[in-house]
């Protein structure tokens, strides 16, 4: 049997013996393996790109201070994109299955449709819910769209649920059982995690000041996308910091939103907020990759 | 005569949408029959299937080439003379001698006679199938291949297109036609090569049974082999069994069990749970209580080692512990304190929250003429949208409201109520049990139609996103089949728009779901609409004496009647009849016939009346018989007019009869 960092070790390996490069998670908070930049900037563009990391996934409003057996405030994906989906990517995904030790014919696989959609990223795609035996392992996307630019290609995005995927391997029902590493469980790792940011989360969280958090970081990310159209050195204008702004203002987002500060009729509102950052940062990523090409010099003066 | 031959088309895609499946199909097969039509290529499909992987067309009695033909093409006249034959032959490639004249209404003509080489079926069909796959609607597509590269349901990984034996190429997002299919993704191979003949039984060794009756019946047998005769019975439901028709390819059924513990949760609630999150059916004992199994279909022959019932049995078991969660702590807040709550909720931007809403529902019970425990309901019906359970489970809204309610001590009638207020939720659903449900549903469904339509969401085209249909739809029903005779006029609230949209749906309702012909609908709505159960009194009414000898040829009477009056315009005044003015014993006949059949009108049931109404015939008859109504005496003739507007009024306030179509 398996630990769990065996389980992680094992899927990375056979995403980098199919080319994919691989990745740290990135160092910020993040809703999902989806907003890092390694896929939301990556899949933008022409440009090919083979990608697998670990991303430790924040979802404030699922915290469940540690006691519910199947509840996370923070969870591990396990993200592979595929730029350009090759022809046999479902035969790929079913392979990393069998190389975790799931034999297929021993059990029952599905894919049952489940598009993705993230209003604050303004990315979409279409895809399925991965089911093993009733479980849903994976989300499998082929994106169409991210930060509101159809996508040149259409990558394939694979989330696996790691802890989900872990528990069943193990055969535990709860995963605070599962073995991390032989001699540590799930609870001995990350507990205290859990209860800790629950608490913070549900009932310490200054909203105010979050709120103050949010603005700054809005009006910061904002000011660095007014400024790459006068920018002289677009090559080197510092996209990436400017989306990591908004990251934190979608953190935040999800902060205040768990801290129950966003009525119904707000949210909508601050959605819109955030996207509309995305959005813009994601412009600017693809105007930076890609630059127009320099008009023609005029026929230099005899 | 050859036979012709036989078709085979299997697009191989990834993963469909089950319920995606069955509407392709159907358009497919038109589609192909269309195109064998344009082509005039005899044929015809003999069958469509699919699995969430193929879908499948099997066409026969092709023939291998188009028939031959003649062309006649016309051009000018014979009077433009030699220049225009010279130009018209010229353009047709032959010369003036080679040209015919035809002979036409406007004259003679000049033309030319072409022979048209039939085409190879397999030429057309390369030339048309990528364009016919491609042209299947769906709901929403995807591209893969790149931005503005094709579109479809999922990536298109192969294509089967064989006619007899023979492969017919062509190519449609990257992908060469061939005679190469997949089997199973687990149980078959990666490349079976397929034939016309053998391609049921070539894909059934390859784990993918084509048929989706087949796989309908292999799913229903499993499940009664695993039930047995135990006592276990499958609580049945078609559409699950459809959806898992088509999520697989080798369907086969298993037992799982889970602790009775569980059954302390709400039938409802575990029911939701096997059923919208595990796609598994519920199973009862003999007594139709739920029984502590549940029926899963695999994508897989078998479970040799017994992992999948396990592992279906864990995931179902963190899903019921998750709902016993959210169970204990919704009820740490009451729903009387969640009422507050709902002033977050928004029902919708321009309307306002659930709060406003509740308040108004609340009123609108009371002027429907509800209870205490009508209004209590109304104001407790949306409190449950903020609760973990709905937020969860979010199809059980209400029903979980009426669990909790009992739970924390409302009286029953409110629960209930509660439990039953969006009912009913489809025409086929019932309406809601009590008076009080009743009221609450129809009052949350009038004010959802009466705010939405005053900020302008008149449903349009496929576009209805509040389902206002559905919801005038089902007022309708809870007022007929519920009996409340509530005035028809009152229901809109004083909008005319929402008046107009009710009594579409009114229409709609008693000829589409009733089954009323719309004749007889329109007769009686256009005698008034006082009350939706009236309405359904007097169509019954009508539906009854219909058959009988007199009633059609009367209605014909009435329709004439209708047109001299009409006609007679002003002249045909509103005064009382003078029997003193009748002279002619028809018009005399009929005036005493009228006067009995009026008198039951004052009392009889709406089919008396009507008989009444019909036993008049013979007597109009022999009146239209035998007596002229334009008498040339002015207080004759207006005597007449009196008797027949006498008679169209005190007889149309069932029916307007001339409404009704005969012959």
């Amino acid at each position: 049997m398996d630990s769990f960092q065996t389980l992680i070790f094992k899927l990375k390996k056979y995403w980098s013996d199919r080319g994919c490069i691989l990745q740290e998670p990135f160092d910020m908070e993040v809703g999902a393996g989806t907003m890092c930049p390694e896929t939301f900037l990556r899949v933008l563009g022409p440009d090919p790109y083979r990608v697998a990391y670990v991303q430790p996934s924040r979802r404030p409003a699922d915290g469940r201070y540690g006691e519910n057996p199947n509840r996370l405030y923070k969870h591990q994906q396990l993200q592979v994109i595929l730029k350009p989906t090759p022809d046999d990517v479902i035969d790929l995904y079913l392979g990393s299955l069998e190389a975790i030790g799931i034999d297929l014919k021993k059990h029952d696989i599905k894919f049952e449709e489940d598009n993705w959609e993230s209003p604050t990223l303004g990315a979409w795609g279409i895809g399925w819910q991965v089911m093993l035996d009733g479980l849903e392992i994976t989300q499998f996307t082929y994106f169409q769209q991210c930060g509101g630019i159809d996508l040149d290609l259409a990558p394939a995005e694979l989330t696996y649920g790691l802890e989900r995927i872990a528990a069943f391997l193990q055969g535990k029902e709860s995963i605070y059982e599962i073995e991390w590493a032989p001699g540590f469980t799930y609870a001995d790792v990350r507990f205290a995690d859990e209860q800790q940011l629950s608490v913070y989360n549900f009932e310490m969280a200054d909203v105010t000041a979050l709120w103050q958090l949010f603005d700054l970081h809005e009006k910061e990310c904002q000011r660095l996308i007014d400024g790459f159209a006068d920018s002289s050195e677009k090559s080197r204008y510092p996209v990436l910091a400017t989306y990591e702004h908004v990251l934190k203002c979608s953190n935040l987002f999800n902060l205040l939103d768990a801290r129950g500060a966003i009525s119904v009729t707000e949210r909508v509102g601050v959605i819109a907020r955030v996207r509309k950052l995305a959005v813009g940062t994601a412009q600017l990523w693809v105007a930076q990759q890609h630059p127009p090409e320099p008009q023609p010099a005029a026929e230099v003066a005899a | 005569m050859a036979k012709g031959l036989k078709f085979l088309l299997e697009i191989g895609t990834e993963e469909i949408p089950d319920w995606m499946i069955p509407p392709a199909l159907e358009h497919l097969t038109k589609a192909f029959a269309g195109m064998l039509e344009k082509h005039k290529l005899p044929g015809r499909v003999s069958w469509v299937d699919a699995t969430p992987r193929r879908l499948v067309l099997a066409a026969e009695k092709i023939e291998a080439r188009q028939k031959d033909s003649v062309d006649v093409v016309t051009g000018p006249p014979k009077s433009a003379g030699e220049g225009a034959a010279q130009g018209f032959a010229r353009k047709n490639g032959v010369t003036v001698d080679q040209l015919e004249t035809v002979a036409t209404a406007k004259g003679e003509y000049f033309a030319v006679r072409k022979q048209i080489v039939g085409r190879d079926t397999s030429e057309i069909l390369a030339a048309e199938l990528a364009g016919l796959i491609l042209g299947i609607p769906w709901p929403k597509t995807m591209f893969w291949t790149k931005k503005g590269g094709p579109r479809f349901i999922r990536p298109i990984r192969w294509i089967v297109a064989l006619l007899g034996s023979g492969v017919i190429r062509f190519e449609v997002a990257g992908i060469e036609s061939g005679e190469t299919s997949q089997g199973h993704r687990i149980f078959g191979k990666k490349k079976v090569k397929v034939s016309v003949a053998g391609y049921e039984k070539q894909m059934a060794r390859n784990g993918v049974v084509v048929r989706s009756a087949q796989r309908r019946q292999t799913i229903e047998n499993g499940v009664e082999a695993l039930l047995g005769t135990g006592g276990l019975r499958l609580k049945p439901d078609a559409a699950l069994l459809e959806t898992l028709v088509f999520l697989t390819e080798l369907p086969t059924p298993i037992l799982g069990s889970f602790d009775r513990s569980y059954l302390g949760l709400p039938a409802e609630v575990l029911v939701t749970v096997m059923r919208h999150h595990q796609k598994y059916f519920s199973v009862t004992d003999a007594d139709g209580n739920l029984a502590p199994h549940f029926i899963a279909v695999m994508n897989a022959p078998s479970d040799p080692e017994g992992l999948v019932v396990s592992g279906n049995e864990r995931v179902l078991r963190a899903r019921f512990n998750d709902a016993r969660f959210f169970w204990e702590v919704d009820q740490n807040r009451k729903l009387a304190d969640r009422v507050e709550d709902l002033k977050n909720v928004t029902f919708q931007r321009d309307i306002g929250s659930y709060h406003a809403k509740a308040e108004r529902v609340v009123a609108l019970a009371g002027e429907l003429g509800g209870n205490e425990h009508a209004r209590r309901a109304a104001l407790l019906a949306k409190t449950d949208l903020t609760t973990d359970m709905v937020k969860e489970f979010t199809d059980l809204q209400g029903i979980v409201g009426g669990l909790y309610a009992r739970a924390q001590g409302e009286p029953e009638a409110v629960a209930r109520a509660i439990y039953d207020h969006y009912k009913p939720v489809s025409m086929e659903d019932s309406i809601p049990a009590s008076e009080e449900g009743r009221i609450v549903a129809l009052a949350d469904k009038l004010d959802t139609l009466r705010s939405c339509l005053a900020v302008g969401m008149m449903p349009t085209g496929s576009k209805d996103p509040f389902a206002l249909r559905r919801a005038a739809q089902g007022v309708i029903k809870i007022l007929v089949e519920g009996g409340m005779a509530t005035p028809f006029a009152s229901l809109a609230g004083g909008n005319r728009e929402l008046e107009e949209f009710l009594l579409d749906r009114v229409r709609h309702y008693f000829r589409e779901i009733r089954g009323f012909r719309y004749d007889e609908v329109n007769a009686v709505l256009a005698a008034g609409v006082a009350s939706l159960p009236d309405v359904l009194a007097r169509l019954e009414a009508i539906r009854a004496v219909r058959p009988t000898p007199d009633f059609e040829p009367l209605a014909a009477s009435f329709k004439r009647i209708g047109n001299i009056l009409d006609q007679a315009g002003t002249e045909a005044s509103r005064g009382t009849v003078d029997a003193s003015l009748l002279t002619e014993p028809a018009e005399q006949g009929l005036h005493t016939a009228m006067q009995q059949a009026l008198a039951v009108q004052e009392s009889g049931s709406y089919e008396q009346r009507l008989a009444a109404i019909a036993s008049l015939r013979p007597a109009v008859d022999l009146f239209f018989d035998k007596v002229l109504v334009n008498a040339p005496e002015a207080p004759v003739r207006a005597n007449r007019l009196a008797l027949l507007d006498t008679l169209r009024r005190g007889f149309s306030r069932i029916a307007d009869f001339s409404e009704i179509v005969t012959g």
